[in-house]
């Protein structure tokens, strides 16, 4: 059974609290149990506890699967890219390196490439996948358009983005202010913005917090 | 060996101890790690560890515990885990699990031996009939735990209160929720958070003061990211800018042990610009004018100069929650954790009766329970004063309830007790000579351990109930192996004050036993067996409804099956309400304080749980923390924890994944302060109090205030932050001051001893 039609993935990386329920349920999946197929990183830890949840987003026109010499990486009808099949692989890492969101690992003990599937298992027989299930803050969630815009009405997904100039759309969705206007996400030209990430953090304590230079003293122990 | 042993003087350190009993590190492997394994059974449950107990399903394979499964009906967290929720099956067949009892030997390389069931059980009876015989039942101590199910807290406290008649019984709450409870009690009248978490979503102000939500309880965050999504504002009260504090409308960056000036301050500006419910004050509260008159010293001039907060910070919260329509304030630890945590309790209510805005739909007032049964095990009696229902020692006609029921007179009732550290202080100078411990690790938890340590050490007898070798099992004389959460049935009380049922998944493994069973035994042995003969969880409880009727606790009109049927019921839940007064829905009585409501106390004559019915405002004049910082001991210490980890880390310490996720304590310093002592990203920096010191890598941050550190306290020996931390009390709930004390920092020249021989959870 396909995954049903209306079901469909948000991910809301302001909502990240970076507990990491997300790895844990995904290294519970039947498939690759004890390895999570999801990456969490800090932004900046030495400056904000911001933190990033990176799942596959599994991509329209796959990258992965046009740069893969074996033709061993498959996207379903539904729209999930699969892992690499394992009788093609050949461990060549193409796909680990092209991805633009830098979502495929090679497992060196397998000699495979493996990546999240969306919990095809579960998302088949309308469950919702492991790490959206158990998400605490669900910055990562799934379910209907309708029902994300009743509980979400702040902000809208989107589902293109811009690499330069590769344009890549996907199934899964980032969600995003609604103000924002633009539809597509620029992600090369966001990292040259000098400004992001930086100002809203910058000085909290000093702008903020009052406290005594004083007490700051060093003394010998 | 003898070399290390000289090198980490501790006993729960020396080595032999560790490569028995560990802590190591379990990870899925065998039926856990195949693909394709089917379960025998999915087990509907709640997680062992914190408050909120998130539904969860546990996947069994041939009395195995392997894996979990949302449970995505449960209401209060429709299938979402943290972290620990989900390996949390990793703690059971586990390789340190204890399987026999143990008793002290120095001859062998562990320094025990195990025992058989039987004879263990003997020897501990025996040692509490001598010690009561030669000096009095007073001189041998329970010490108990909120993490334990309410059956196996009423039972406790029936143990130590008809069987030993000890007065002197206490529980590891007293580490956790005894600020709030008794701040509650004194200015409602019933120690339970007034609202269901369902009341968060429609709030339009969300103020969170000293509560970690995102680590500390996830399933919360939800919560409140969902009522902002409707607008919400956040206000978050916080010496560190915590995940959630992250992209909060207003954080108030406090100093510790500042809150009960930062809410006078903001009482002040409610007065100054008559952001207050002048009707509620006046029909539903008692004693606004002298809490009028003393804040009114607390100009935002001078709020902001103790709290270190800047005043526009302090007006910009009270004018959003002065002017709101509805509120939810939460609060936990970090303001309760004081020797002064009921006067900062009684602030942030202040304020909530103030704004009137409680007793309804999305107005709301809670503190978040730390423990899984935070709640439940603070009702019913193993509390060093009191009775089950709520009801207290110290009162005749509440004695006199309990002794009917119990088929005892009201004289053989011991008189109220000391507190948990106090037990601990009478073990120190001999008053108490011995104890019997159940779920309570105190030499990692309690604070300032190496006292802790030395008092466990001059007991004549020790007896611990645990499923694993605990740091402060090791310094038991018997250690009988006890139960896992998911091998017993039961109820407990969650953060909403929901009673849930905990299911049994798998049995004991080798000749551990069910705690109830072991207590029980115990009874038996001692020849005193009469009211301990309970079969089954389900008739503890049969009797517990009983007990509890009437009281203030009242779970009489809660059954195992109304539970199932309505995803828990929350109390008071009476089997009877007098003529004309409307039972309780199947859900029991959801939201506390609805105007028109009745309950015992008042009886019909206000909302509120006093005699006429009304609230009390409390004075709460400022007081600092026991120990400021002055030129010798400069810099603030705060302690706290991490989203991987759970309290003393006994059983979190044993689980590979969640100890990689966050290994060892780590010293938060902000980098202004990090430059002045020279120290960087990942050096070994050494903190000093004036009890004891710690050497910990060191994690640069722009997210914790300049004059304060922060370490996690998870861990035990030379790793633990609590060999630095005070053991100041509160007056009145005697928690101790685990969120301030003063502390010196250097560089340190080398890594420390433990770095070279121990794992990092060890």
């Amino acid at each position: 059974m396909p995954v049903p039609e209306m079901l469909e993935f948000f991910v809301d990386p302001g909502r990240c609290i970076g507990c990491q329920a997300c790895i844990q349920a995904c290294s519970e999946c039947d498939t690759h149990k004890g390895q999570s197929m999801i990456q969490l990183d800090y932004v900046d830890r030495a400056r904000s506890t911001q933190t990033l949840p990176v799942i596959c987003m599994h991509c329209d026109s796959p990258t992965c699967a046009e740069v893969c010499p074996a033709d061993a990486i498959k996207r379903t009808e539904d729209g999930v890219v699969q892992t690499a099949r394992k009788p093609r692989c050949i461990a060549c890492n193409n796909c680990v390196l092209a991805c633009p969101f830098g979502v495929p690992k090679m497992s060196t003990r397998m000699n495979l490439m493996m990546k999240c599937d969306m919990c095809y298992d579960r998302t088949s027989i309308g469950l919702k996948p492991m790490c959206a299930s158990v998400c605490p803050s669900q910055a990562l969630a799934f379910g209907t358009r309708a029902e994300l815009a009743k509980l979400r009405p702040g902000s809208k997904p989107v589902n293109t983005f811009q690499f330069g100039r590769q344009t890549i759309r996907t199934k899964v969705n980032v969600m995003v202010p609604m103000g924002v206007r633009r539809e597509i996400v620029d992600v090369t030209a966001a990292m040259y913005e000098p400004t992001i990430g930086r100002d809203i953090l910058d000085d909290a304590f000093f702008e903020e917090a009052l406290f005594e230079e004083a007490s700051l003293g060093v003394r010998e122990p | 060996m003898n070399a290390s042993k000289d090198l980490l003087p501790m006993p729960e350190l020396e080595l032999e101890v560790i490569r028995e009993f560990g802590p190591t590190l379990a990870y899925g492997s065998g039926l856990r790690a195949d693909s394709g394994v089917e379960p025998d059974r999915y087990v509907k449950t709640h997680c062992c560890f914190c408050g909120q107990q998130c539904g969860v399903q546990l996947a069994v394979k041939d009395n195995t515990v392997i894996g979990i499964e949302p449970w995505y009906e449960f209401p209060f967290n429709r299938g979402m885990l943290c972290p620990k929720g989900i390996k949390r099956y990793l703690q059971q067949a586990h390789p340190d699990r204890l399987l026999h009892a143990y008793e002290k030997d120095p001859g062998t390389p562990s320094g025990f031996k195990k025992l058989g069931y039987e004879a263990a059980i003997r020897r501990v009876a025996e040692a509490i009939e001598r010690i009561q015989a030669e000096h009095g039942r007073d001189a041998f101590a329970v010490l108990s735990g909120a993490s334990l199910t309410t059956e196996k807290t009423y039972l406790m406290g029936k143990f130590a209160h008809m069987c030993l008649r000890t007065a002197n019984i206490d529980y590891n709450g007293r580490l956790c929720m005894v600020s709030a409870g008794a701040g509650n009690k004194k200015a409602f009248g019933i120690d339970r958070a007034a609202n269901p978490w369902s009341d968060i979503l429609g709030a339009e102000v969300i103020l969170i003061a000293g509560a970690n939500i995102a680590e500390c309880a996830p399933i919360t965050t939800n919560y409140v990211w969902q009522a902002r999504e409707h607008g919400a504002k956040v206000i978050v009260v916080d010496p560190r800018i915590t995940p959630l504090a992250r992209t909060c409308d207003l954080f108030l960056p406090i100093k510790p042990g500042r809150d009960a000036a930062l809410f006078n301050g903001l009482l002040c500006l409610m007065i100054e610009n008559d952001w207050l419910d002048h009707d509620f004050i006046e029909r539903h509260t008692v004693g606004f004018d002298a809490v009028r008159a003393q804040v009114r010293e607390w100009t935002p001039e001078r709020t902001a100069a103790v709290t270190g907060i800047a005043e526009k910070s302090i007006r910009q919260a009270a004018e959003w929650w002065g002017r709101a329509k509805t509120s939810f304030l939460l609060h936990a630890r970090g303001i309760e954790h004081h020797s002064h945590g009921v006067q900062n309790v009684l602030s942030t209510i202040n304020v909530v009766l103030a704004s009137g805005r409680i007793g309804r739909e999305n107005c709301g007032y809670a503190t978040i329970t730390g423990q899984a049964n935070g709640q439940g095990g603070r009702e019913h009696g193993q509390k060093c004063d009191q009775l089950p229902g709520g009801r207290e020692l110290g009162k005749p006609e509440h004695r006199a309830y309990i002794a009917q029921v119990w088929g005892m007179s009201p004289d053989e009732l011991p008189q109220p007790g000391v507190d948990a550290y106090e037990i601990l202080r009478k073990a120190d100078t001999g008053e108490i000579r011995g104890l019997l411990s159940i779920c309570f690790n105190p030499v990692v938890s309690l604070p300032d351990n190496n006292f802790v340590r030395a008092a466990l050490s001059k007991l004549d007898f020790y007896v611990a109930i645990d499923f694993f070798m605990s740091e402060s099992a090791r310094y038991a004389d018997v250690v009988l192996p006890g139960s896992l959460q998911e091998e017993d049935d039961g109820t407990v009380t969650q953060t909403e004050r929901r009673i849930v049922r905990i299911n049994k998944a798998v049995d004991c493994p080798g000749e551990a036993r069910q705690d109830w069973h072991i207590i029980q035994d115990i009874a038996q042995a001692l020849g005193r067996g009469r009211g301990l003969t309970f079969e089954s969880p389900r008739a503890i409880f049969e009797e517990l409804r009983l007990a509890s009727k009437g009281g203030v606790s009242d779970y009489s009109g809660v059954t195992y099956e109304r539970i199932e049927e309505s995803f828990g019921v929350f109390w008071p839940c009476p089997s009877e309400t007098p003529e004309g007064v409307p039972a309780p829905g199947p859900q029991g009585t959801v939201r506390l304080f609805e105007p028109g409501s009745w309950n015992p106390v008042a009886n019909g004559a206000g909302p509120f749980y006093f005699p006429d019915g009304r609230a009390r405002f409390q004075p709460t004049p400022y007081v600092g923390p026991a120990e400021d910082v002055d030129a010798d001991y400069p810099i603030i210490l705060t302690t706290g924890r991490v989203v991987s980890q759970f309290l003393s880390g006994n059983q979190t310490r044993r689980i590979g994944p969640l100890v990689d996720h966050y290994p060892e304590p780590r010293l938060e310093i902000h980098p202004r302060l990090a430059a002045r002592y020279g120290i960087s990203e990942g050096d070994w920096t050494r903190v000093e109090s004036r009890r004891g010191s710690c050497t910990l890598k060191a994690s640069v941050l722009e997210t914790i205030r300049p004059d304060t550190v922060f370490i996690p306290y998870h861990w035990g020996g030379r790793k633990s932050a609590n060999q630095l931390t005070i053991s100041a009390q509160d007056a009145i709930s005697k928690i101790p001051e685990y969120k301030v004390c003063a502390v010196r920092l250097c560089k340190s020249q080398a890594p420390p001893q433990y770095a070279e021989v121990l794992q990092p959870q060890q």
